[in-house]
């Protein structure tokens, strides 16, 4: 068998597995993001439950290991009664451990926009949550938004693990072509190159341009 | 579902003996990348092009797929061409490698950081090129990157649950398999989850220590 057959044979699995991963990145992606701002604020919040609880969060997430928690959640947590699909759990757990990354960027950017930028929102006498999403949040979006960029390719990356709950991923797909036809090189060759292709030439493009338009609306380029 | 004591016990000692395979496999795995990374760091400052390039590539390949994919290719693929590799051996290569490509950015950012001033007193004072490296930019380049050396050993030891997917002896292979014995999943990946995090928290705050001492070490504040 060719290579050319081989693909012809077994391309449309592919293409199936990276569409399923690309929605298990799409939605972890989503879910990493809004949890990252949130625990991101809640540690900068002065009430201590809040800080605490996004402290618990932050240190839970990044101090277990994702697969240990995939398969927490996937094995553990039927067994107090809530049983959940495997694509659901599989983006649940990537989210919620990427998030616990993300919180430290959004927290450190959050931190590093320049002090003068607080006080004069504080002179312009704007509410709080008006300071936050006007003045500090866009201007930390910019700081950070280079880190994020490694973050979501680790996103992808992580998502490779949901295979492992039968969420019939790309990952999925080549181990399952691979018991079937023994091809190995061919069968996770073609899956690497495909994550390759996805993370250089999909993800990192999308992130500079974005981090491109940001520069330029915040007035810096 | 009820916490059974009695069982943790049982298994905790099974559990235990995992977790020395566990910081082994994280240990080897961090060694082989340790000297690899540098390996890959230093052929990308050569002076021929296409030799920086290709490692370059090579580079962000490995640091764009998935581990977990890349431990599978590694397994498989070696009996293909009459290579047969045991769990560990396939493993330790894919571990290893992987990490070597974070690194090589680890050490490449110590070493950029090396002022111009101190390469050009080892042209001054007559060092060979590989005298220099070795004498004083590598020691200087050192300190810089002890807090990015330290994230990924930490790192590296959160990703040796991935070894269990081609089934080497570590802890979330135990886990598994005193779970499918006796149909208790609760206590065992519970009692992963803890290690992991009672281990990284610990390791966090002795290379955050580590880092101060070599700076102090080296008269570096």
């Amino acid at each position: 068998m060719t290579y050319i057959s081989f693909l012809s044979e077994y391309g449309g699995r592919f293409l199936d597995g990276a569409l399923v991963t690309a929605e298990q990145f799409v939605c972890s992606l989503a879910l990493a993001v809004f949890l990252a701002h949130l625990a991101g604020l809640l540690l900068l919040s002065r009430t201590m439950v809040l800080k605490a609880i996004a402290v618990v969060y932050v240190e839970f997430f990044r101090g277990t290991s994702l697969l240990v928690q995939l398969f927490w959640l996937f094995y553990v947590l039927p067994l107090f009664g809530v049983t959940l699909d495997p694509f659901l759990t599989g983006f649940l757990a990537v989210g919620l451990n990427t998030g616990a990354y993300g919180a430290q960027l959004v927290h450190g950017a959050i931190k590093s926009v320049p002090r003068g930028q607080w006080e004069a929102a504080y002179a312009l006498s704007m509410s709080s949550s008006k300071r936050m999403l006007r003045i500090i949040i866009p201007q930390a979006f910019v700081i950070m938004l280079p880190a994020w960029g490694n973050l979501v390719i680790e996103l992808l990356k992580s998502t490779a693990l949901v295979a492992l709950i039968a969420v019939p991923d790309l990952m999925f797909e080549a181990k399952q072509m691979n018991s079937s036809t023994y091809l190995s090189t061919w069968t996770f060759g073609t899956a690497l190159i495909i994550y390759y292709v996805f993370a250089r030439f999909l993800i990192t493009p999308t992130m500079r341009s974005l981090e491109r338009i940001m520069a330029r609306r915040m007035g810096r380029a | 579902m009820q916490w059974d004591w009695q069982f943790t016990v049982e298994i905790l000692p099974r559990m235990l003996w995992a977790t020395v395979n566990t910081l082994m496999a994280a240990g080897i795995g961090y060694a082989i990348a340790a000297v690899l990374g540098l390996i890959f760091a230093m052929a990308q400052r050569t002076r021929f092009r296409s030799l920086t390039v290709t490692v370059r590539e090579v580079v962000e390949f490995l640091r764009s797929t998935p581990l977990v994919l890349q431990i599978f290719f590694v397994y498989y693929v070696g009996p293909e061409y009459g290579v047969s590799l045991s769990p560990w051996v396939a493993g330790m290569i894919a571990i290893g490698l992987h990490y070597a490509a974070y690194l090589s950015e680890v050490y490449r950012g110590g070493i950029e950081s090396v002022s111009k001033g101190q390469w050009e007193a080892c042209t001054a004072i007559n060092l060979s090129p590989a005298q220099a490296y070795r004498r004083i930019i590598l020691p200087q380049a050192l300190p810089p990157s002890v807090a990015g050396m330290g994230n990924y050993l930490i790192s590296i030891f959160k990703d040796t649950p991935m070894l269990s997917v081609i089934g080497v002896a570590e802890l979330m292979q135990a886990a598994n398999a005193i779970g499918g014995q006796n149909y208790r999943y609760l206590e065992p990946y519970t009692i992963v989850g803890l290690v992991f995090l009672i281990i990284s928290l610990f390791s966090a705050a002795l290379i955050r220590s580590f880092e101060n001492w070599i700076r102090r070490k080296l008269g570096m504040y």
